[in-house]
């Protein structure tokens, strides 16, 4: 049996939760379908304030912000309809979605789909990498903050991300030991305010530095780690181990692309956004008609891109249902140029290489 | 340094301190070294004494004559980066941001710890502050020896050790 | 390994849910996935690798990576870590790809 929707969006984090706002808000039915099993998406483990402007939620703690563009979304329930512990199984290139629910396969057609599927962890080569006790960091955040469940005593973190200090922090708040936070590169890649915050507590940062190998029989009883040279190579002598019941990467994350590419929508690696990203209009929308894109699935930014992006595309993909907000103009405007200052500073600088690699593809 | 190691540099240290004429009164000690999209110190200043502008990757200024020293911003920074300092006759009075357990009380004494996490001596709980805006960020003043003015980050507790 | 007191959140306290993990009774709360209850039973080893039986836990949390893999009554391959915790659910370590 095939159920019809005039706009499904594949994802309830801060893209597909936004994008759903604009969407309704706009007089348009939606059906949101998210994998686990509530709302909210990788904001709801968040417990750290936001940076940002105020725009998005900045100074908020990102667990509340959660509960805000939940509680948006609960508010427009009479054009809004959503589904947890649905996972995505199947997308087509006609508009076409399998559904996997609890045990039970459902389809769907849709006159518009948004994809807002976010970003899984990339993970990390080394010996004995998949021993019990290594997590990805957001994984430990998740344990952490969302279940009340610690992953250990004492912990080694793997990368300099803000994710990675991000959530070093966050295991000390937990009562965890950080014995040592590794980086392959010669610098911190995170904002150095979160290491800062770091350092002062006690948690040596090494710089240069990778995790050699994981010891330990049915889980991580030590890590063994190694300075890297110039050129990246390891220094044999400068091994180190430190005894850790659990080990924590935090080597970036790649967009969940697995749906378009199932539905042969055309895709580009673009290394800057973190791996297979569809190619996009300035609208967002991939190589088939009506099928947009939204948040991380596009490029690895902050939940602030995230947000702002959702809103935007959810007004576009309205608009072509012939469903204009009746600020469309204004909002469009305030959107991009909230984007556009997000990632004007150093930081952005990736994200902007990416979408013009990304764009310039798409123009020749 | 500062990006190797997380430890900012004693002349960057200073570069945030205003001339100690001012310190009298509490100061707001901004250690933000870094263009980062976020401005909250900015917008939640009651005094327009935090300068940022309309491009929020820009470093925040303190105008020194605006700052009256209320410790709003520094509940407000999400990366924990401002504390407030001010001299008194032979000590040293900071309000720091705090978000871990225990909470410090009143009159205990704590170790006083540096931008690398070392203990540099003492630290007297003066107040402990959580108001609902503050949003479970504490707000503690510390009393420690003058000479650790520029030295001083963070308390640690005893038991911590 | 739960957490008692934390800074920021508010752990509330939760009813108890009975459940078995390889034939060993354990409690977990409403609300805990299945692979929470485990660790916070101090279980880390959920189960082994199809061809050369090394031990596996869970990695990325959000039902993406199947390391945490189990056969939950009778049913295997459900991804324990998005799974919620039921009352009386019967927890296997799963070897091989798992017969429906």
């Amino acid at each position: 049996m095939m159920t019809e929707k005039e706009l499904i969006i594949i994802g309830g984090g801060p893209a597909g939760l936004c994008a759903a706002n604009s969407a309704a808000e706009s007089g348009v039915k939606v059906l949101i379908l998210e994998r686990s099993p509530r709302l909210g998406g990788q904001l709801i483990k968040q417990t750290h304030k936001f940076f940002g402007s105020e725009k998005t939620y900045a100074k908020t703690r990102g667990f509340d912000i959660a509960k805000l563009l939940i509680d948006d979304v609960l508010n427009l329930s009479d054009n809004i309809e959503i589904l947890c512990d649905a996972t995505v199984v199947g997308l087509y290139p006609n508009h076409e979605i399998t559904v996997y629910q609890k045990g039970i396969y459902q389809k769907y057609k849709a006159k518009s789909i948004i994809v807002a599927t976010g970003a899984s962890e990339k993970f990390l080569a080394f010996e004995n990498n998949d021993l019990p006790g290594i997590y990805g960091a957001g994984a430990v955040q998740t344990l952490m903050n969302l279940y009340g469940v610690i992953p250990g005593q004492s912990i080694v973190m793997v990368g300099s991300g803000n994710i990675g200090l991000i959530v070093s922090y966050q295991l000390i708040q937990a009562g965890v030991k950080v014995k040592a936070l590794v980086e392959a590169a010669p610098k911190i890649g995170g904002y150095l305010v979160h290491a800062s915050k770091l350092r002062r507590l006690g948690v040596p940062i090494y710089t240069s530095t990778t995790i050699k190998r994981a010891i330990g029989k049915e889980s991580v009883e030590q890590v063994e780690t190694i300075s890297l040279n110039e050129k990246w190579e390891m220094v044999p002598g400068t091994e180190q181990i430190i005894d850790v019941d659990a080990i924590c990467i935090s080597v970036g994350l790649s967009p969940l692309h697995q749906l378009l590419s199932m539905a042969n929508v055309e895709m580009k690696y673009v290394n800057e956004l973190g791996g297979m990203v569809p190619i996009v209009t300035e609208e967002h929308e991939t190589s088939y008609k009506n099928l947009f894109v939204a948040g991380d699935v596009i490029g690895i930014e902050e939940a602030s891109s995230a947000i702002i992006e959702g809103y935007l595309v959810g007004l576009i993909a309205s608009k072509r249902l012939g469903k204009s907000h009746p600020n469309y103009e204004t909002l469009i405007q305030a959107y991009h140029d909230q984007l556009t200052n997000l990632r004007s500073g150093p930081f952005g600088a990736k994200t902007r290489i990416g979408l013009a690699k990304l764009r310039g593809e798409n123009h020749a | 340094m500062l990006d190797k190691t997380g430890i900012a540099l004693p002349e960057q240290v200073l570069s945030r301190f205003p001339k100690k004429e001012f310190l009298a009164k509490a100061k707001a000690i901004i250690e933000c070294y870094q263009d980062i999209p976020c401005n909250p110190c900015q917008t939640s200043c009651p005094f327009g004494a935090i300068l940022i502008g309309d491009d929020i990757n820009v470093q925040p200024k303190l105008i020194v004559e605006k700052c009256t020293g209320c410790g709003i911003c520094v509940t407000s920074c999400p990366g924990l980066a401002i504390m407030l300092a001010k001299t008194e006759v032979d000590k040293a009075v900071f309000k720091i941001p705090y978000e871990l357990l225990p909470v410090p009380k009143k009159n205990e004494v704590w170790r006083a710890v540096n931008r690398a996490g070392e203990v540099i001596g003492d630290a007297l709980i003066d107040s402990v502050q959580s108001i609902p805006k503050q949003d479970k960020t504490y707000l503690v003043t510390v009393k420690t020896d003058l000479n650790l003015l520029y030295d001083f980050i963070t308390i640690r507790s005893k038991d911590h050790e | 390994m739960r957490i008692e007191k934390h800074p920021i959140l508010t752990f509330e306290e939760k009813k108890i849910l009975h459940f078995t993990f390889n034939h060993q009774s354990m409690t977990g709360f409403e609300g805990d996935t299945i692979q929470s209850a485990l660790h916070a039973n101090g279980i880390k080893k959920l189960s082994e690798s199809i061809e050369h039986h090394r031990p596996r836990g869970f990695y990325c949390a959000i039902g993406n990576c199947a390391s945490c893999d189990m056969t939950v009554n009778n049913q295997p391959n459900v991804r324990t870590c998005i799974t919620m915790l039921e009352e009386g659910m019967v927890v296997l370590s799963q070897k091989g790809k798992g017969v429906l």
